[in-house]
């Protein structure tokens, strides 16, 4: 099983603004990392730049210890996959068709699916359980529908990485369990690498492994969610007091923001 | 209905127009012509010689526009987007109205001037939306499109002081080429026009799964291993010159590129390894249609079929939208 990823000193600078300066992490194969930060820290940035979608100005990604820019685009696709933010605009595809453009790394143009291709779309729409709403459209779905057949999609690409961007923003209570339930299956069963961008500090960073904090485009702190759910560690990255009570996932306490008054 | 048997349909009734609308005609040909290629029988001649190429240049010049409208519709995420929207028609226009303003004699290797002046406007107009992007590759596909009909506004300006300051007979001859037809399209036509399109529509077609992909956005077609830049660039290319080529030889034929795919995905689906298919049977078989009728509503005169095209199409599309409810409602 692979899915290791380093990366050295990477910055990203978009005309005279200096998204990333110099981050530098490792992240284990098999180990989920939560990366979170106040909007604008370059979160988002640095997820794209770890799926090649986005070259950074200095520094380099590697995976399996392999710089990303030997990969093509098509080989990378086949070991990572992204899911961007959650997107309500319109898609007229089932979300059969949607799961099974996921394999569009492993075969050739014109060539019909092969029945380990067909297995991988089985496998990763059981997994995520959208079997039940296969044939409707994506713009037909709830928003939690729509965000597990878009983790469907990613899964059937078949690789050892899985990168998401907010997975839970926008979902109801509900549909975000769906979603972490899903995610420790996945880290925990299948043994995926998995790196989630989040503003979920009470759920999917007390989930995670470990945990790693931008500000500014810098890394602010790195540590396991004990070590960050800390309401100095937490007033130093997000510019707000945070108040702890016990009892929140595995032991860890619950944080939430504190106001004026409280 | 499953949709490859609604694609051997389809093709079914392209197949039957394709053969039924050269024996159509104010004079009737007897079914014996079918045997007699290359006859000296005036029914042979006129069937053989003058309908038959015309209804196959009728039938690759829709293929070509509705294939461009879907591939567009797909690199720019937008159902508006043409390469007409763009601008290729009406920089084909241009050529065409200023070199019959100033008298221009442009022929090169057996093409007539207006068609070497019409696929030069063509890629005047390509050049300049593919500058564009190189110079601000930030810019959204709404923004390409705004660029885009500002540049059809100018263009129309141009082409309307040419016309202004034309003699009459010139300013007719301009008029008449803007409507588009295929009245003086002969086998010479055909066979300057159909390489263009057949290798445009090559590309276009293998490239079906990448166009799935980057309909869905440009940041997932990356993702799933789309190698996106250069890949919207062929498409693109490839697309502007087919249609340029279409656009030289029929004139600005409206309609076809921007509802055939939409059509065709009311019947077919999103899906490109079948709207692709559908939109080269459909787009083709509509025009060669239309250019029948064209030439018998006014017979002995000639409608330029441009009128035709979206006298018949914008109510079939509407009937299609009324029939179907779960099409582009709001979400």
């Amino acid at each position: 099983m692979n899915g290791a990823i380093i990366t050295e000193g990477l910055s990203v600078v978009f005309g005279e603004t200096e998204i990333l300066h110099e981050v530098s992490m490792t992240v284990a194969r098999g180990e989920f990392l939560s990366v979170i930060g106040p909007n604008g820290a370059g979160k988002s940035t640095l997820l794209r730049c770890l799926d090649g979608i986005l070259e950074p100005s200095t520094g380099r990604v590697l995976i399996d210890r392999r710089p990303i820019a030997d990969f093509s685009r098509r080989e990378l696709a086949r070991t990572v996959s992204y899911v961007p933010q959650p997107d309500a605009g319109p898609l007229d595809y089932s979300v059969r068709s949607f799961v099974e453009m996921g394999r569009f790394p492993h075969i050739s143009a014109w060539a019909a699916l092969t029945d380990a291709d067909a297995e991988a779309v089985a496998d990763a729409m059981e997994l995520t359980e959208v079997d039940g709403f296969a044939d409707r459209t994506m713009s037909s779905l709830s928003g939690g529908e729509r965000q597990r057949a878009s983790i469907a999609a990613a899964l059937a690409q078949g690789g050892s990485i899985l990168l998401l961007d907010e997975p839970t923003s926008f979902l109801d209570y509900r549909h975000q369990v769906q979603i972490l339930d899903l995610l420790d299956r996945l880290h925990c069963d299948q043994g995926l690498t998995v790196v989630a961008v989040t503003h979920d500090l009470n759920s999917t960073v007390a989930s995670s492994d470990s945990v790693l904090a931008l500000k500014e485009g810098r890394v602010a702190a790195t540590g396991k969610p004990a070590d960050l759910l800390d309401s100095d560690a937490l007033a130093a990255i997000y510019e707000t007091d945070f108040r702890l009570i016990a009892g929140g996932h595995r032991g860890l306490p619950l944080v939430l923001p504190a106001r004026n008054g409280s | 209905m499953k949709v490859s048997k609604r694609l051997a349909i389809l093709g079914g009734l392209t197949a039957l127009a394709v053969v039924a609308m050269p024996l159509v005609g104010r004079h009737g040909l007897p079914l014996s012509v079918l045997a007699d290629f290359g006859g000296t029988d005036p029914a042979a001649i006129i069937f053989w010689q003058i309908r038959v190429p015309r209804v196959l240049a009728a039938f690759v010049g829709g293929a070509g526009l509705a294939l461009g409208g879907a591939v567009f519709q797909a690199i720019f995420r937008n159902p508006l987007a043409t390469p007409y929207t763009l601008g290729v028609a009406s920089g084909a226009s241009l050529g065409v109205a200023l070199a019959s303003r100033f008298g221009l004699s442009l022929i090169v290797i057996g093409l007539s001037t207006t068609s070497v002046a019409a696929f030069a406007g063509a890629l005047l107009a390509i050049g300049v939306v593919w500058a564009l992007t190189r110079l601000r590759p930030e810019l959204s596909s709404t923004t390409l499109l705004l660029a885009g009909v500002a540049m059809n506004f100018f263009f129309s300006s141009v082409i309307l002081f040419a016309q202004y300051t034309a003699s009459l007979g010139d300013s007719y001859q301009i008029v008449r080429w803007l409507m588009g037809g295929l009245g003086g399209v002969d086998m010479g036509t055909l066979l300057r026009m159909a390489p263009v399109v057949a290798i445009g529509g090559a590309v276009v077609i293998w490239h079906a799964r990448e166009l799935d992909l980057l309909a869905t956005g440009s940041e997932i077609a990356a993702s799933r291993g789309v190698a996106v830049a250069p890949t919207r660039t062929l498409l693109f290319l490839a697309t502007s010159v087919m249609v340029g080529g279409v656009v030289a030889a029929c004139g600005p034929v409206g309609f076809v590129g921007m509802m055939a795919p939409h059509i065709c995905r009311l019947v077919v689906g999103s899906n490109h390894r079948a709207l692709l298919p559908a939109s080269v049977l459909f787009g083709g078989a509509f025009l060669v249609l239309c250019d029948t009728a064209a030439r018998l509503v006014l017979f002995p005169a000639e409608l330029p079929v441009g009128v035709i095209t979206a006298f018949l199409g914008a109510p079939f599309f509407l009937w299609l939208l009324v029939r179907q409810p779960g099409f582009g409602r709001r979400r």
